[in-house]
């Protein structure tokens, strides 16, 4: 373990985290905003891998295939949320839960349906198949730079849209106190269809960067699902900026555990020992980190409700 | 719990008037004892295992809408407490007990000492938060269970010598259907028995109105401790028969989605009713193994169901029946 590997584990890390960071914005903001818990957003990351990645293949324009998915994604949220989730709001967590599994099922065996059921290849661009040379020692590939680049670029949008617009104060003031928002005269509803627009797009803008490392299958969307949810307990449900912390913790936290634990384990106990407990170790970090946190904090880093 | 004590039952809590409902039961218990015997006339033998299946998996709705409908603790990880269940009789089984009965009893107990640490830890927890916790617990519960390979890791651990039910082996082929049967009819009438005493209607006064509860000088973490861990020690038991039924276990057993499907179950049967664990498992099951046989897209009709029934029976699909006997 030299001082390059970490080095490039520490980079995944991020990477990780800021597509995680993706999803958890709009999950939290919905949360946030509207309290609602909506299970269907890993769907919507599915879906954005799913269009991507065939409209690539078919197209020969990654740049457009993004693009495409992002747009179909917003119209598939919009039917979700015009069919299902808003007749939601009002309901307590458990039915929310309950009725966005139920969307779970359906869009699994959508996929399934049209895209058959075995994972897809989702091709990486070719301008970027190749590495950058970062450091003399160290190659790193072009297509996570470029995901590092993008991930970064809309951590900074969004930071700007919610702490320096009009639009981003009345998504802060629903999320703070939503009936108060409401008496000022804010049209909360109207917001947060713009929200919920917003988080189908930034869930639909990761499942297509990530289609290229990860794969492109059915049931995708449950296996992220939980870190991102992790990621915004962590964070304090509601906050955009409690979200970026958490997700950037939790990449790195669970990408230096399978990288770092199994070795360092090794170096101190016995092999068998440590190749049991390494992957279990590794597995369970981010769940500690969530646990500690919430020993310390209830309510999360940064709690949207003062 | 000597406050406990104090409690007043509501007035004809404790002595519901005899009638055909409160025939029901015996009913159902009478129909499902002589399954196994009609099921080879009709050439069913095969759905002797699928009910077997069933009446195991009603066993852990049952104890998670204990702690669902009565408690009000919605938790995301009862899947966990059946893996360490399963995994317990594993262990057994590794260390050369062949007595289902020791292994059995060895997993109420360690599921229940499970439940007791994760629920001493969750239910400083509200709301969301409880619910992440409880489905932490279970994520490491799993990623334990993947680690561990001297019991077969991801792969799973096969048990090859089923386990010996002592004096009762080699009565009846089907013997292990009555024990399941014996032990789900006890898990149901406890349950039903204990939601209508002073614990039960403690617990209930708990989820409706904790602070108020708590003013009133009951022990309101203790009182949800002790319903938390008796749920996971019974869950433990369903795990142990659903090793011994399936005669294999792995990890899949914890994972995240299979809490969410007994939260589902329970859900659509209804929750605080004592038909809702039982009534939600039989739909959800019956539903998959009919639509499994058509077709290979089995998943999306249960979704929709599940909507329907979020929207049109949000209290479960047992109060629909409820609505009826009343208006006959």
């Amino acid at each position: 373990m030299d001082a390059i590997f970490i080095f490039e584990q520490l980079l995944n890390g991020l990477g990780y985290g800021l597509m995680l960071f993706l999803l958890a914005a709009g999950l939290t903001l919905v949360f946030g905003i509207m309290d609602t818990m909506n299970l269907a957003h890993g769907s919507l990351y599915m879906a954005g891998a799913y269009i991507a990645a065939k409209v690539h293949e078919s197209s020969g324009s990654f740049l457009g295939a993004v693009l495409v998915a992002i747009v179909a994604t917003i119209l598939i949220a919009a039917l979700i949320e015009w069919l299902v989730v808003r007749r939601l709001y009002s309901r307590d967590h458990l039915a929310q839960v309950l009725a966005t599994f139920g969307v779970i099922l359906i869009a699994d065996d959508l996929v399934k349906a049209i895209w058959g059921p075995s994972p897809i290849m989702a091709p990486t661009p070719a301008a970027l198949t190749g590495p950058v040379q970062l450091l003399a020692e160290l190659p790193y590939p072009a297509y996570r730079l470029v995901l590092l680049g993008v991930g970064l670029a809309v951590a900074l949008g969004l930071y700007l849209l919610v702490n320096h617009t009009r639009m981003g104060m009345l998504v802060r003031a629903g999320a703070s106190n939503r009936s108060m928002a409401e008496f000022m005269g804010v049209r909360v509803g109207r917001v947060f269809s713009f929200v919920f627009a917003l988080g189908a797009a930034l869930a639909a803008l990761a499942g297509a960067l990530m289609g290229p490392i990860g794969a492109v299958q059915i049931g995708m969307g449950e296996a992220i699902l939980i870190p991102a949810l992790v990621v915004i307990v962590i964070g304090g449900i509601g906050s955009v900026r409690g979200a970026f912390v958490a997700a950037l913790l939790v990449g790195l936290v669970d990408t230096a555990g399978r990288a770092f634990l199994p070795p360092m384990l090794r170096a101190v106990l016995p092999p068998s020992l440590a190749a049991d407990l390494g992957p279990a170790l590794a597995g369970i970090a981010m769940y500690v980190l969530m646990a500690a946190v919430l020993t310390l904090k209830p309510a999360g880093l940064f709690p949207a409700r003062a | 719990m000597s406050s406990v004590a104090t409690l007043p039952l509501p007035a004809g809590a404790g002595a519901r008037p005899r009638s055909a409902a409160s025939l029901l039961p015996w009913v159902v218990l009478a129909v499902l004892a002589a399954f196994p015997l009609i099921a080879p006339a009709f050439g069913l033998e095969y759905y002797i295992g699928f009910v077997r299946r069933l009446l195991i998996v009603m066993i852990a709705a049952t104890s998670l809408n204990f702690i669902l409908g009565y408690g009000g603790m919605v938790a995301l990880g009862h899947a966990g407490f059946v893996g360490v269940g399963a995994y317990t009789v594993v262990a057994m089984v590794e260390a050369g007990v062949g007595s289902a009965w020791a292994a059995w009893g060895m997993a109420i107990v360690i599921s229940a000492v499970f439940a007791a640490a994760i629920g001493a830890v969750s239910l400083r927890a509200r709301g969301v938060y409880f619910l992440m916790i409880t489905l932490a617990f279970a994520q490491m519960l799993y990623y334990l269970a993947v680690s561990l390979r001297t019991y077969g890791g991801d792969d799973g651990y096969g048990i090859y010598t089923p386990l010996s039910l002592g004096g009762l082996d080699g009565l009846h082929a089907d013997i292990f259907y009555w024990v399941v049967l014996a032990l789900a009819a006890l898990v149901f009438a406890f349950s039903s028995r204990v939601a209508v005493s002073r614990f039960g209607h403690a617990l209930m006064g708990i989820r409706d109105n904790e602070t108020r509860m708590a003013a009133m000088g009951y022990p309101v973490y203790r009182i949800k401790l002790v319903a938390f861990t008796g749920a996971g020690a019974v869950a433990g038991l369903a795990g142990a028969l659903l090793a011994s039924h399936n005669n294999f276990v792995s990890p899949s057993l914890m994972h995240w989605t299979e809490s969410a499907t007994l939260l589902v179950m329970v859900a659509i049967g209804g929750m605080g009713k004592r038909w809702g664990g039982p009534l939600g498992v039989a739909i959800w099951l019956t539903l998959a193994e009919v639509l499994k046989l058509y077709t290979e897209y089995w998943h999306w009709p249960i979704g929709l169901m599940l909507i329907l029934v979020v929207f049109f029976a949000p209290k479960g699909v047992a109060t629909l029946f409820e609505r009826k006997e009343k208006t006959q």
